[in-house]
Formats: C-alpha cells, structure tokens, sequence
C-alpha cells in the first residue's frame, strides 16, 4: 500500500532547476534511503514533502489526497513529519515542552478551559504530560525531561527532534541527515533507534543521507539523486554496485 | 495647475529634508541593525548648534552650518560609543531600548539647557522670491533642494569611490567576513555615525530654517516620519532612504493641499502600511527567504 | 492538581490578600492619600498593559510598538458605552457597569487587534514594529478628528467607576489569565513561535493562527486596560495615546524581561512609581529616567528577570531552607 508518492515534482528557483521531474513512491513500513552528493536536490525534495516549498510542477500524495499547496501545519496533522538538517529545537524550552509543541493536536481543551484552568485543564495537561514522558523514555532521555534544549548534548539534541516528529503521531517519519556531526558509535546507535522506532511505531521512514555507507546498513531501498534527477534506485547491493552511481560519488 | 506647481517644488522641499534625516537612519541601520531613535534629537540639537551660531557668534552661513554639521557628527560618534557600542553583541531589542533611553535624555537635556519655549531661527541664507508665472520659489527652497541634492550625491561618491565608502558596504554587507578582510569595523561603524549624524543635523537646520522655528521636541515628528522614509525605501538602502525622503514629502504636502491638513500625517502612515503589504522589505528591498 | 501546586496557589493567594489587607488599612487610616492612592491605580493599569503587551512582545517575539493604540480603542469604546448606559437611565450597580464597560472596550480592541493583525503579521522585525506604529498613530489621529468623541478637546464627562479596591482585583484576574495563557497548549503553541517559527509549522502548529491569535489577546487585555484608564481619568484626550505612550509601556516590557510576566509586574511598578519619586527633582526627573533605562539596559540587556519568573513560593522555600540549614549548624554546636 502506498503512504507517500511522489510524480514528477519538479523545483525551479528563478532560472536553476533543482530538482527535476522526481518521483517517490512509499510503501507502508519501509525504509527508504535518499542519498546523493552535496547539492544533488535532497532537501529541496524534502521540503516539497513536507510543504515548505511548493513544486513548480508535479503532484504529491499522502495517503491518497493530494498535499500540494498544504501548509507544512496541515501536512503534519495528515500525517508527515519531519526534522531538520541543522537542528532546529525549541531552544529555550525543556525537552519535555518541546515534545509537548508537537503533541498539540491531541491535548483537547479550548483556550478559556486553559486560561482559567478547569477540570479538563488538568486531566488533559497531566495526560499529555505523560504521554511525553513516554517518548522520551523510549529514547532513553527521561532524565533529560526539564532540560533546556539547548543545554543538551549535541546526540541527544538529535534525538529530541525526532521524539518531537513522533509526537505528532506520523504515518511518514522524514528525516534530514539525523546523524550529521555525530560521531561513529552515535552514528551506529542512532541507525538502531530509527530500525526500532520503524518497528514499534509501525511507520514508514524516509531518510536523507549525506554519508553512503551509513544508509546501506539500515534501508531496504535506495534512491540515488544528482542534480535533481534520480540516477538510481535499488536494494542497497544493487546501488553499490551501479556505475552512475559510482560516477555521480567519485567523478568521471 | 498654477497651486499644483506650487505643491510640487514644497513637496521637494520637504522631501529633500526628509531624505536626508532618513540617510542617517538607513546608514545606521544598515551597519549595525539598529533603529537608531536619537537620530531625530541629533536633528533637533544640529538646529539648536546653528541657532546659536547664528545668533550668537554671527557667523557666516558657511561656517554656521559646517560648525553644526562637525559638532553633530562628534557627538553622534560619541553616542554610539558611549551607549550602542557596549550592546553590540546584546539582544537587537535591548540596543533598541537604549536608543529609545538616548533620545529621551537628548529631549530633556535640550529641555534642561535650551527651556522649552521655541525660539525664532533667523533667515540664514539670503531671502530673494523667484516668480515664474504665477508660481513663487523662495531662494531658502533652491537652496534647501540643492544643498539636500549637493551632499547625496557627495555621500553617493564617498560610498561608491572612496576606500572607507568600500569598507562602509563591506560591513554592512557582512560584518564577519569584513573583519577577515582586514577591515576596522569598529572604526567604519564610527564613521558611519559621523556621516549619519552630519547630513541630520545639516537636515535639521534646514528644517528649522523652513519652520523658522527651534524647540527641543522639534526632532520627533521629522524624525518619525524620516524613519518611515527610510522603511518605505527599503531599510538599509542609500538611494531608497532618499526615494522614500522625497516621495513621503511629496505625499504630506500633496495631501495637506488637496484633501485634508488634520489627516495628512495619517495617510502618510496607510501609504507606508500599504506598501509594506505588498512589498513586505520596502520599495527597493530585496526580498530574503529563510534557509530550510 | 498535585500537592506542590495547591501549596503554591495557597502562598500566592495568602501573599495577595495579605497585600490587599496592607493597602486597605492604609487608605481607610487615611495613611496613604489620594495621590499616592491615584499612583497606585495608576500602577495596576499599567501592570495590565505590561502584561498584555508582554503576549505579543515576549511569548511571540514580535516587536509591537503601537500597543497604546489598543488602549484609546479600549478606553473610548468602553467610556461611550458606559456614558449611553447611564443616560439611558439605566442604574445598574456601579461595579456591573464597571465590568460591562470593560468586556465591551476588550473586545473592541481585540477584535481591531483581529483586523490589523490578520494581515500584518505576515510582516516581521523592524517592519512589523513600524507598521504597528502607523496603525496607532492613525487610530490617534482618528480620534482626534472624531465629533463624537470630542476629538482633539477629548471625551469629558465618564463616570469615575474605578477605585483601588476593584482595579487591583481586576488587576490579580487578568494577570492570573495571562500567566495561565503563558502555561495552556495555546500559550505554547504562541511561545514556540518564537523560539523557531519553522520548525512550529513542522511540528504541526497552524502558525498564522496563533499569531493573530497573540495579537487579538494583547489587544484585548490592553482594551481592558484602556476601559479602567477611562473611567478612573473620567475624561480621555487622544494626545495621550501617542507614539510615545507606547514606547513607555514597551520599556516597561523590555526591561522587566521578554516573556517574564513577574519581570512585567515589577518593572511596571518600578517605572510608574520611579518618576512620581523623581517629581522633586522637577525638570531632571526624565533626564534621570533615561540616564536609568540606558545604563540598566548596558549591564542587564536581558531585563531585570530574562525570561523566567519570580516565584514566591520558592523564595519562601529558599528562606526556611536557609534557616533549616542555620538551626541544624546551630544544633550541631550545642550538642
């Protein structure tokens, strides 16, 4: 069952073409790799996804209605999620609040329930509370709770970002190259968690990746995109071993 | 046809004051992202230095509006060592609200020394009336506009050909990457101020000269609405701050004219939102998109 | 509602009728007089206005210069009405009028908060700041062109409905509002923007929404401020609500701290009393007020709290546990 597709989406700014006629097609629990050179089109494809950008050509599905033209607010209450190459936290907020942003659409009081501090005030609060508490826990970062985000470690920052992508309840989880700047055992530890997650949210998973041999382990399919264009797709094997690939990586 | 003729050359008039307060404001901004606040009491005060020039020292025109034009520019330099050097890495607001607490302490210090009744600015330059037609053009007007015009393009040159004109559009530009460069920003930022402060206070003698008036809240509305140019052009933009100088002249003098003297400064103010709408970075402003 | 938090409802509850108590034997001794009794009213309406603005320049980062706008809009509307109730002979006790007024100078200015905001707030930074003073000087100058109202003579003739006791109770339920706003999903939803607005609209907040939304709020609460503003001056001049009235309430805000509600309260106290303290010095009062605002803001750019709050009940905790620390060094020495 298809969760996510792309057709023909096509990115122009001013005269330059950055991503050019892309297609995606996602299934159900997969895990997807998008990999490709610096500057290959990656994040723009990312943010025609999730609708920071609207493609100037193409049309984009999830879960058989059509996103384009949707707010990126709209995209997440359908059910896409995502995080960002450059972390972007809430940073003067603790992790907990910032993962309580994200669970926004389930908390159910209206603002003069919350200003004057009902009964459903409270239950709600005490429910969303725990409910974040769970998701950090199962990030290992409980202790973490009342942390100022800025004041975590670089790996746990990552990690806070994506419990707050999960918090919106996704059917697609997108991640930006989430093991930028870490080092290999975090690297190693993060590819864990986001095989685990897979697993227990039972979601699908997109993931950028700057860094070819991190992907392989992980993601069952592979797309290869250089200069906007898709050059490739396959099983990992099938990727390592395709020449355009090796080409679009090493030069000519 | 006659009274719009008429209109027009009070319009540059204003315009032309305008302008050259909002070069002081743009200037400032562009350099250090601040919106400088006291530049309209840096106005009041260049009036109250030529006031006294004139009146007490009798000195030539020349030298009545080059004495005020140094004095301002010392003290404009001092103002931002002083007060906005100090908070340069400090949240942009909190630069914001010391150049709000500058501006009040210019106010009531000119209050303190100069009391608060206006006082009559003497005719400095030589008063002959010009009839073309039906249309009257004092010389103080030709000479407002070709002074207004003489130091823009001065201030044009010295941007564009001189090397601390260069280093002036390096740090605006990129204040890191000017430092690499070997370029002493904090000596270009003074400078800016100098230049700044001397083209507002020239712009406030001239506005005194107009009004023929003097008095220590003076610089508030001018100043105000020489801001509202300098946003209107584009903020941070030369040429847009004296784009918006002339054209919110242009509209105030238009307006007062043709539709009403006690709604001017409020259609002023719908044109500037209007625009904004539109043209959300000003008229020249270049629009930016935040990097996902 | 756990433990910890009904003690802290109870200390803050037991400090404000305790200060309640305190003014009220002073004004019925007749200790405080009535100018010292009209600066404190005046505190409370600026404590309103700090806190309002505080929505839109603290939880939504934005920079609003032309809160005193809302106020004229709050305190015209709500004096128009209170004045056509009590021509229309209708003798409704002093303190229903009082609220009536109040809700209806509220939403008026709330809902132009709604108008104004709608479109502007796609705007950002300096830009926003100077559109928002444009839109104030222009209900300003409305005002002062405006028959009805009296225009430039100003609205005479508005019933003095306010007094101490009921502008500091009315002052305790909107700050309570307010500091609950900062502490609902909404308030979060508000502060988030803030602190990164991308990445708000990525984790599924409806941004624009609760931008306006800040913006309605702020303008409310400033309308109710206006409304108490007008039936304790009993007569309103557009002058007042000028460019500068505005940059008043927004030092207020600036120096108490971005986001600090408690850095509102006492920072509107401290500069609506500090220049009444200063009448002596006459004419250098504001020059001392200005040389103050400079040098706090050199060595304490992020105003007097940044962006916590002061918290009575862990002062009091801090206090015992100090003394806690003090006996027990003592008990150590006698045994």
């Amino acid at each position: 069952m298809t969760v996510l597709s792309a057709k023909n989406i096509t990115m122009q700014f001013g005269g330059l073409t950055a991503v050019d006629q892309f297609n995606l097609e996602l299934s159900a629990n997969e895990l997807v790799g998008l990999i490709g050179p610096n500057g290959a089109g990656k994040t723009t494809i990312f943010n025609m996804l999730t609708g920071v950008y609207v493609p100037t050509m193409g049309e984009i599905m999830l879960n058989d209605q059509s996103i384009i033209k949707k707010t990126p607010h709209e995209i997440v209450k359908l059910g896409a999620s995502r995080t960002f190459q450059n972390i972007r936290l809430f940073k003067d907020l603790t992790a907990v609040e910032n993962v309580k942003i994200a669970y926004h659409n389930f908390i159910d009081y209206n603002m003069v329930q919350g200003m004057f501090r009902t009964k459903k005030f409270w239950t709600e609060e005490k429910k969303a509370h725990e409910e974040c508490m769970k998701l950090l826990d199962i990030f290992d970062m409980g202790e973490y709770a009342d942390t100022l985000a800025k004041n975590l470690p670089y790996g746990q920052q990552r990690k806070l970002e994506i419990a707050r992508a999960l918090a919106s309840d996704p059917k697609v989880l997108m991640l930006d190259e989430p093991a930028a700047g870490m080092n290999p055992n975090e690297t190693a530890e993060l590819m864990e968690t986001i095989h685990f997650i897979r697993n227990k949210f039972d979601i699908t998973v997109l993931l950028i990746e700057h860094d070819m041999k991190l992907v392989m382990g992980i993601c069952e399919r592979i797309i290869v995109v250089d200069y906007g264009k898709t050059i490739a797709e396959g099983t990992p094997d099938e990727i390592k071993n395709n020449p355009d690939v090796i080409r679009a990586y090493l030069g000519d | 046809m006659n009274l719009f003729l008429q209109q027009l050359i009070n319009g540059l008039n204003v315009g032309s004051i305008y302008a050259l307060i909002a070069i002081g404001y743009t200037m400032v901004y562009g350099i250090i992202k601040l919106i400088n606040f006291a530049h309209g009491e840096i106005m009041m005060f260049g009036a109250y230095f030529a006031f006294i020039a004139a009146t007490s020292f009798n000195l030539p025109v020349w030298a009545v509006l080059l004495s005020s034009m140094v004095i301002m520019a010392i003290i404009g330099v001092a103002i931002e060592f002083i007060a906005y050097r100090p908070l340069r890495n400090a949240p942009r607001l909190s630069a914001l609200i010391t150049a709000i607490g500058v501006s009040l302490f210019l106010q009531n210090l000119a209050l303190i020394i100069f009391k608060p009744d206006p006082k009559v600015m003497p005719k400095i330059f030589p008063e002959t009336i010009y009839k073309i037609g039906e249309i009257e053009i004092s010389s103080t007007t030709l000479i407002t506009i070709g002074l207004s015009l003489f130091f823009m393009v001065l201030l044009d040159l010295f941007i564009r050909k001189t090397k601390q004109g260069r280093a002036m559009r390096a740090v605006s530009e990129d204040k890191d990457a000017a430092i690499l460069m070997g370029i002493n920003v904090n000596r270009t930022i003074s400078l800016t101020f100098a230049v700044g402060s001397a083209l507002g206070a020239l712009g406030g003698v001239l506005y005194s000269v107009a009004y023929i008036q003097v008095y220590p809240t003076m610089g508030v509305m001018p100043g105000l609405k020489a801001f509202i140019a300098a946003v209107l052009g584009g903020i941070g933009i030369i040429p847009g701050a004296m784009l918006g100088g002339f054209i919110i002249g242009m509209v105030e003098t238009m307006t007062k004219a043709y539709l009403s003297t006690t709604w001017a400064d409020a259609i002023v103010f719908a044109i500037l939102i209007v625009v904004l709408l539109f043209k959300p970075t000003g008229i020249l402003g270049k629009n930016t998109r935040e990097k996902v | 509602m756990d433990h910890n938090k009904k003690k802290a409802y109870l200390i803050n509850a037991i400090a404000i009728v305790a200060l309640y108590l305190v003014f009220f034997v002073l004004i019925q001794t007749k200790t405080m007089n009535n100018y010292f009794v009209g600066i404190a009213i005046m505190t409370c309406i600026m404590i309103i206005m700090a806190m309002s603005l505080n929505i839109v320049a603290g939880f939504l980062g934005e920079m609003a210069l032309g809160h005193a706008g809302f106020m004229a809009i709050g305190a015209y509307s709500s004096a128009s009405f209170s004045m056509a109730l009590i021509d229309g002979g209708l003798s409704l006790p002093p303190i229903i009028t009082l609220v009536l007024a109040m809700v209806v100078g509220g939403i008026v200015a709330g809902i132009f908060g709604f108008l104004i905001g709608t479109p502007t707030l796609r705007l950002r930074g300096d830009y926003l700041g100077i559109v928002t003073i444009g839109f104030s000087e222009i209900i300003r100058i409305f005002f002062i062109n405006f028959g009805p109202t009296g225009g430039a003579a100003g609205l005479k003739g508005i019933t003095r409905l306010v007094n101490f006791n009921n502008v500091y109770w009315i002052t305790i339920i909107v700050a309570f509002l307010i500091f609950t706003l900062g502490r609902s999903k909404q308030g979060r939803a508000i502060i988030s923007i803030r602190e990164d607005e991308i990445a708000s609209e990525a984790a599924g907040i409806p941004t624009t929404r609760y931008k306006v939304l800040a913006f309605s709020l702020a303008a409310f609460f400033a309308g109710v401020g206006g409304s108490l503003y007008a039936h304790y001056q009993s007569f309103l001049e557009p002058s007042k609500f000028g460019f500068m009235f505005s940059i008043e309430m927004f030092v207020i805000v600036v120096l108490g701290g971005l986001g600090s509600l408690t850095g509102s309260i006492i920072s509107a106290i401290v500069l609506t009393v500090l220049p009444e303290m200063l009448r002596s010095f006459s004419e250098y009062r504001l020059l001392v007020y200005s040389l103050v605002l400079i040098i706090m803001m050199i060595f304490r750019p992020q105003g007097i709290f940044g962006r916590s709050e002061f918290s009575l009940t862990a002062f009091i905790e801090s206090l015992i546990r100090r003394k806690n620390v003090k006996n027990s060094i003592g008990g150590g020495e006698a045994s």
